[in-house]
C-alpha cells in the first residue's frame, strides 16, 4: 500500500471551500468551491455579472466571504485583518478589470509604485524594471504620459505591466485582453504563457476572449449561478455535453436570451 | 410609522458615528505610526494645493470682512462716545472669530470638497483597492497626509486672514470714519494679547483636523458613480460647515473659561 504523501507540491496554491458572497439581497457567490493548481493557469469563464470579479477579489482579501473559506499556501486568508494580509498580498499581482490605474501619477510612477512602496529597489533598479515591463507590454518610451491620456487598450496594458512589476508568483488578470486589438491580445497571451513557463507564475485569468482562454489555460472552469459548473483541461473542455457551457463557448444566444428581442 | 422612521434614522446615525469615530482613529494610529518620504511628499504636494492655492481668496475674504465689520460698528461706538476703542473691537473679532471661522468655511468649500471628489473617484475607479492589493495601506498613504496638511495649514492661512481683516479694518477706521491711527493702534494693543492670539490659532487647527478628517471620510464611502461623488463632495461640505461652527462653539466656551480660571482677577476685555 502506498503510504499518504505529506509532500505539498500537489497542494493547491489557492482554494476556495464553500464559498458564499451576497451584495444586500444579491447573491454572488452562492457556496462555491475551487482549487487552483501552482504554476499552471487556470481561466475562469462565465456570463457577464457572474461574479468572476468577485472571484478573483476574494484572493487576495479585498472582499471577505460571508460563510466559507479561502486558502493561500493552505493559510486561512479570509478573516485576517488588511495588516496580516500584507505578506500575501505582496506575492499577488492584481489586473483590474478597469486598470485601476493611479490618474495623478504618470505611467512610470504607476509601474514603480509597487517597488517603492516595499522599499526594495534602487532607483536605478526601479527605472530598469519600468523599462523592462514597459517593453513587454508594447509601450516602450511612454514613462511620462498621464494615465487619462492614453486610450483603453493601452491602459490596460500598464495596468498590466504595473501587475507585473513585482514579479509576483500568482498573478490574477481580470479580462487581460478585452478592449485590444487581436495582434496586441495575442502578444498578451504570449506573454501569460511566457510568465507561466519562465518564472513559474500561477496565473488566473478571466476572460470572454475564447481564444485566449483556449490558448493559455491549463484548466477551465466556468461559473455560473454563484457555483463552478464545469472544470477540465482545454480539451475536455471543448467536447464536454454541458448546455450551458456549449451556450456559452459557442456565442450562441438560447430562445430565453432573445426573448425581450422578439418583443420589439 | 413615524416612531420606526425615527428609530430608524437615530441608529443610521449611531452607525455611521461609529464608523466615523473607528475611520478617526485608524488616522490617529496611521499619523503616529510617522510616514515614509513618499508620504512626506504627498503631504507636502497637498500642502501646496489647499495652502499656497487657497492665500489669495483667503486675504481677500478677510479683508472685505475686517472691513464691513468697522463700517457696521462705527455708528454705534461713535453714539456712545467710544469710536477711539475701534481698534481693539477690530483685532479682537478679527483674530478669535472672523480669522478662524472664515478661513474654516472658505477651505471646507475649497479644499474639502475638491478632496472628497478626489477620493471619491479614485475610490469608484478601484483605486483604492488597487492600493490595498498592492499592501498599501490608504488610510495612511491618502487619508493621513491631506488630513496633516489641512491641520497644518489652517492656522498658517488664518494668520493671513487675519492680518488682511485687520488690515480691512483699520483702512477704514482711519482713513474713513477719521479715528486717530496711534489711538486705533493703542487700542488695538490693549484688546489682544498673547492667548487671544492663541485661541484664534487653536481653533483653526481644529478647523483643519475636522476639514480633512470629513472630506477623507466622506471620500472612502462615496456611493457608485458620478453621482455618488458629487453627492459625497456636498456632504462633505455640510458637515464640515457645521461641524466648524459648532467646534467653535465649544472651543468658544472652553478656552475662555481656561481664561478666566488662569486670570481670574482679568475679565475678558470687552
Ligand atoms: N462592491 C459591490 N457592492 C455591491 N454589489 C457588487 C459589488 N461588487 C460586485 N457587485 C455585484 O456583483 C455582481 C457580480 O459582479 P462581478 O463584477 O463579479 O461580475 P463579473 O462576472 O466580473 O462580470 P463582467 O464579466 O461583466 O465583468 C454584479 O451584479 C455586481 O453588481
Ligand atoms: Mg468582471
Amino acid at each position: 500500500m502506498i503510504p499518504p504523501t505529506t509532500d505539498t507540491s500537489d497542494q493547491p496554491i489557492i482554494r476556495f471551500a464553500d464559498v458564499h458572497k451576497r451584495f444586500g439581497s444579491l447573491v454572488v457567490l452562492d457556496g462555491m468551491s475551487l482549487d487552483i493548481p501552482a504554476d499552471r493557469t487556470t481561466v475562469i469563464i462565465g456570463p457577464s455579472g457572474a461574479g468572476k470579479s468577485v472571484l478573483l477579489k476574494h484572493i487576495v482579501g479585498l472582499l471577505q466571504p460571508d460563510r466559507g473559506n479561502v486558502y493561500f499556501h493552505q493559510q486561512r486568508i479570509n478573516e485576517l485583518s488588511e495588516r496580516q494580509l500584507e505578506p500575501i498580498r505582496k506575492r499577488i499581482g492584481f489586473l483590474f478589470q478597469m486598470g485601476a490605474l493611479f490618474d495623478s501619477m504618470s505611467v512610470g510612477e504607476n509601474i514603480a509604485f509597487p517597488l517603492r512602496h516595499q522599499g526594495i529597489k534602487s532607483e536605478k533598479d526601479i527605472q530598469q524594471v519600468i523599462h523592462e515591463k514597459l517593453a513587454v507590454v508594447g509601450l516602450s518610451g511612454s514613462e511620462k504620459k498621464m494615465p487619462g491620456d492614453l486610450s483603453g487598450g493601452q491602459k490596460k496594458r500598464v495596468a498590466l505591466a504595473r501587475a507585473i512589476a513585482m514579479d509576483p508568483e500568482v498573478v490574477l488578470y481580470d479580462e487581460p485582453t478585452t478592449g485590444l486589438d487581436p495582434i496586441r491580445a495575442d502578444v498578451i497571451n504570449e506573454l501569460i504563457l511566457k510568465l507561466k513557463e519562465e518564472l513559474k507564475v500561477t496565473g488566473i485569468v478571466v476572460t470572454h476572449d475564447m481564444a485566449s482562454a483556449f490558448k493559455v489555460a491549463d484548466q477551465i472552469v466556468m461559473l455560473l449561478n454563484g457555483k463552478i459548473i464545469v472544470q477540465g483541461t482545454p480539451e475536455q473542455i471543448k467536447t464536454m455535453e454541458n448546455e450551458d457551457l456549449r451556450h456559452f463557448i459557442e456565442g450562441r444566444a438560447n430562445a430565453e436570451d432573445l426573448k425581450a428581442l422578439h418583443r420589439l | 410609522m413615524p416612531l420606526e422612521f425615527l428609530g430608524n434614522i437615530c441608529v443610521s446615525f449611531v452607525l455611521t458615528l461609529g464608523d466615523f469615530v473607528r475611520f478617526f482613529m485608524t488616522i490617529l494610529t496611521g499619523s503616529l505610526r510617522g510616514m515614509d518620504r513618499f508620504d512626506l511628499r504627498e503631504m507636502f504636494s497637498q500642502m501646496f494645493d489647499l495652502g499656497t492655492l487657497s492665500i489669495p481668496v483667503v486675504m481677500l475674504t478677510g479683508f472685505f470682512i475686517g472691513a464691513v465689520l468697522v463700517i457696521e460698528a462705527y455708528p454705534q461706538f461713535h453714539a456712545l462716545g467710544l469710536a477711539s476703542r475701534l481698534g481693539s473691537v477690530t483685532v479682537l473679532s478679527v483674530v478669535k472669530q472672523i480669522g478662524p471661522v472664515l478661513t474654516g468655511v472658505m477651505l471646507a468649500g475649497r479644499v474639502g470638497g475638491a478632496m472628497t471628489a478626489e477620493l471619491g473617484t479614485m475610490r469608484v475607479t478601484e483605486q483604492i483597492e488597487a492600493l490595498r492589493s498592492m499592501a498599501a495601506d490608504p488610510v495612511r498613504t491618502l487619508a493621513v497626509p491631506r488630513v496633516l496638511a489641512c491641520v497644518v495649514m489652517t492656522p498658517i492661512l488664518t494668520v493671513f486672514s487675519d492680518i488682511l481683516g485687520i488690515f480691512g479694518g483699520w483702512l477704514i477706521a482711519v482713513h474713513v470714519q477719521g479715528i486717530n491711527n496711534d489711538q486705533f493702534w493703542h487700542y488695538a494693543r490693549v484688546g489682544v494679547d498673547i492667548y487671544t492670539i492663541n485661541t484664534g490659532l487653536i481653533k483653526a487647527l481644529f478647523f483643519g483636523l475636522a476639514i480633512g478628517v470629513i472630506a477623507c471620510y466622506k471620500g472612502f464611502r462615496c456611493g457608485n458613480g458620478a453621482q455618488g461623488v458629487g453627492r459625497a463632495c456636498t456632504e462633505a461640505f455640510v458637515t464640515s460647515f457645521i461641524v466648524i461652527l459648532m467646534l467653535n462653539l465649544v472651543l468658544a466656551l472652553l478656552l475662555t473659561n481656561i481664561y478666566v480660571m488662569f486670570w481670574p482677577n482679568q475679565a475678558p476685555i470687552l
